[in-house]
């Protein structure tokens, strides 16, 4: 049977079990978005591009399925550009879709034109130009198993026009045909063995675990090396929730917002047992004083991420869940008395803690997390209220945080937030918000009303770009250039009228509790404006440079 | 700094449109260098090889292997290091050759086995292959004559023996 070429999209994605597109028309998808009108996959306009490319990462984030946005050409795909750079730092399956002008005018400047599969070429794991409609079906499913496959990450399709109004040929083979591509899951069963052997000698081991673990599904067998083999657990901001949060043996978050007792324990631990992270510089802070009496097991399924940054000893390539539940059977258990205490103490010496007067964000996390049941997720815009959400909310199972981390992409939450809802129904999805990357992509808030989903923000409003505004005040002499935004914002209680949502304006500490309440109760989208201590910072925090344990503000 | 060496890499690639540019982009993208580039279709015409000669320490060249090889068209990345290889670059020189100078050119050409491709009044083509010192050391004895354009093709190189890459 002869179809067009957007027909075998259709088909394709229907059978690799896409239920959902984020996305927005233009001219030379309309015949996409046509055949797309009655087919059984929900189609969610968004009210801008990079909200599609956030909201199906958002979905995949928070559902371990792919995630898929589809745009017109030009400008409609550079608009995707920032969501699939943030979908590639995070390794989050991704398919990005976009129209191109028809094949022969490629290359002839012609309206709405970008070379986006050449503008993508680095942000994205891989990306195609479709040409000849006999080659759609396959380039589909080899991208959708590229994307999900090995490292996640996003892949870009790039779509002509002229392919998806053309007929293909009848049945066309579709096997994927990728000899280049083979993603290496099974350890090395001598690495293995090795790494079990340094876990088992070590006294003062830690393990630092990231994103990996929870895209490898892999929280149990990291929950039974922590307790069989007796070993204190950090996790990086992606990695938050692959471990219980409320686990004795967790010690909070790393690096250069990372509490203390994480910090200090690194920097003294004799073995650091990598999972699934990749010693981003905002983990390691100064490279050449990281963890100097340590020796390195770094489990991973990206050979790329071995030894880029720190020296790894004892490399294991391929998937965290296989891979742990071998070293599993390996491992002893074994008391580390003098090391648990030595933690305790840090512990004991410098939790962390806020000053409780007036409106503090702390506070306002702390509430959001005691009033949510278990099907709650959180989304994090970047800068404070990352760093907060990150530390005051409890996470206690994977796939409950969802947060731009490699690239920090402002705006990214809020419409990951709706993205979230949509892959959860059922689920209450909090984005942990501040006012000026709400403002990012607030216009989204016709989306959220729209579709009806429970997606409620919480914009730690303290009329300035708070992180910035730190930055400022500890390195720059407390010259605020370009970071008050105060006198210019809007009022978000209106805003969010005037959408058709809930807007509910907190400047008390009293008003906290009911306020949240009150979101809990209303269907929908609602925004919170919680009028916070205004010069409030994050601490406490490395700065740039330094090594990890060389933390200021918030001491004890 | 002083370990950075000179490294030749074989990259054998799917011959797609848009593979050069993805693996000059990682080069680019990624800091590193590229001292010298060729392209050609190998024994099956499904696939490229790409040699390419880069330096770097040794930490650098196992992070630019380890990013080649990430690139879904890449099918593999060999280095030639330690055992037997040939490597080879390729010379077109045009010197100046007055009546009263050929002789001597040829001569000189001789010496290094190189081929005179074409003549013409004043000038005099050569063509020369070999490894990247020999033809440095031809191209400094042409200069007395002046040279008036020249062309070097990016290195090649092979394994001896049987060995496959």
């Amino acid at each position: 049977m002869s179809k067009k070429g957007a027909e075998v999209l259709r088909d394709v994605l229907i059978r690799e079990g896409v239920e959902v597109i984020f996305g927005y028309p233009g001219g030379v998808v309309l015949p996409i978005f046509d055949v797309l009108y009655d087919a059984p996959i929900r189609v969610i306009l968004t009210r801008h591009e990079q909200g599609a490319a956030h909201a199906a990462d958002g979905y995949a984030r928070a559902t371990g399925r792919l995630g898929v946005c589809l745009a017109t050409s030009g400008p409609g795909a550079t608009n995707l550009v920032t969501g699939i750079a943030t979908a590639a730092f995070d390794s989050v399956p991704l398919l990005a879709l976009t129209g191109q002008v028809k094949t022969n005018l490629i290359g002839n400047d012609a309206f709405q034109e970008a070379d986006i599969t050449g503008i993508t070429r680095p942000i994205t794991k891989h990306n195609f130009l479709v040409k000849n409609v006999n080659d759609l079906a396959r380039t589909i499913r080899e991208a959708v198993y590229i994307a999900t496959s090995g490292r996640p990450g996003p892949v870009l399709v790039d779509l002509p026009l002229d392919v998806s109004t053309a007929v293909c040929d009848g049945d066309i083979p579709d096997e994927i045909d990728l000899p280049g591509y083979k993603p290496r899951y099974i350890g090395h069963a001598r690495q293995t063995k090795v790494a079990a052997e340094a876990i088992n000698a070590a006294e003062r081991p830690i393990i630092y675990a990231g994103g990996g673990v929870i895209i490898s599904g892999a929280s149990e067998e990291l929950a039974q090396l922590a307790e069989k083999a007796n070993i204190p657990v950090t996790l990086t901001l992606l990695g938050l929730g692959a471990f219980p949060g409320d686990n004795p043996k967790f010690l909070g978050m790393l690096g250069m917002h990372g509490t203390p007792t994480a910090n200090y324990a690194v920097q003294e631990s004799d073995l650091i047992i990598a999972v699934g992270a990749r010693f981003d510089d905002r983990v390691t802070g100064r490279l050449d004083a990281f963890a100097p009496h340590a020796r390195i097991i770094h489990i991973d399924i990206d050979p790329a991420s071995i030894s880029k940054n720190v020296k790894v000893d004892i490399p294991v390539v391929g998937d965290a869940k296989r891979i742990l539940a071998e070293i599993n059977k390996l491992t002893e258990y074994r008391d580390r008395k003098v090391w648990f205490d030595r933690i305790e103490a840090w512990r004991a010496k410098h939790p962390l803690t806020y000053k409780d007067t007036g409106l503090k964000p702390q506070y306002v996390i702390e509430e959001i997390c005691r009033a949510s049941g278990d099907n709650v997720l959180v989304a994090t815009e970047v800068g404070q209220n990352q760093m907060w959400a990150a530390h005051y909310f409890v996470y206690r199972k994977p796939r409950t945080i969802i947060s731009s981390g490699g690239l920090g992409t402002m705006g990214y939450g809020f419409p990951a937030a709706i993205g979230a809802a949509v892959g959860c129904p059922g689920c209450v999805v909090w984005d942990i918000a501040g006012d000026g990357s709400f403002q990012m992509n607030i216009q989204e808030l016709a989306t959220a009303v729209g579709q009806k989903v429970s997606v409620k923000v919480a914009i730690l409003n303290n009329g300035y770009l708070g992180m910035v505004r730190q930055w400022q005040e500890l390195f720059f002499n407390r010259r605020y250039s370009s970071s008050d935004l105060a006198w210019n914002n809007p009022d978000f209680v209106k805003v969010a009228e005037a959408y058709a949502a809930r807007g509910i304006r907190v400047t008390l500490k009293s008003e906290v509790r009911p306020a949240i309440k009150e979101a809990l109760e209303t269907p929908g989208p609602v925004v919170l404006d919680f009028r916070i201590d205004r010069e409030e910072n994050v601490f406490p925090m490395v700065p740039a440079g330094e090594a990890i344990d060389r933390m200021i503000g918030g001491m004890a | 700094m002083n370990d950075e060496k000179r490294h030749i890499l074989s990259i054998v690639v799917e011959n797609k449109a848009g593979v050069l540019a993805r693996i000059a982009g990682l080069f680019s993208s990624r800091g590193y260098n590229i001292d010298s580039l060729a392209v050609g279709e190998t024994e099956d015409p499904k696939l490229s090889r790409l040699t390419l000669v880069t330096r770097g320490d040794e930490t650098v060249i196992e992070q630019i292997r380890k990013q080649l090889n990430r690139l879904i068209d890449v099918m593999k990345v060999y280095e030639f290091a330690g055992e037997d290889y040939i490597e080879r670059d390729l010379l077109l020189l045009k010197v100046n050759a007055p009546s009263g100078s050929r002789g001597e050119i040829m001569q000189i050409a001789d010496v290094f086995r190189g081929k005179i491709v074409d003549v013409g009044a004043k000038y005099m083509v050569i063509e020369l292959s070999g490894p990247e010192s020999k033809i440095n050391a031809m191209i400094d004895l042409m200069r007395s004559f002046g040279i008036k354009e020249m062309v070097r093709s990016g290195r090649i190189a092979l394994t001896r023996g049987v060995k496959q890459i």
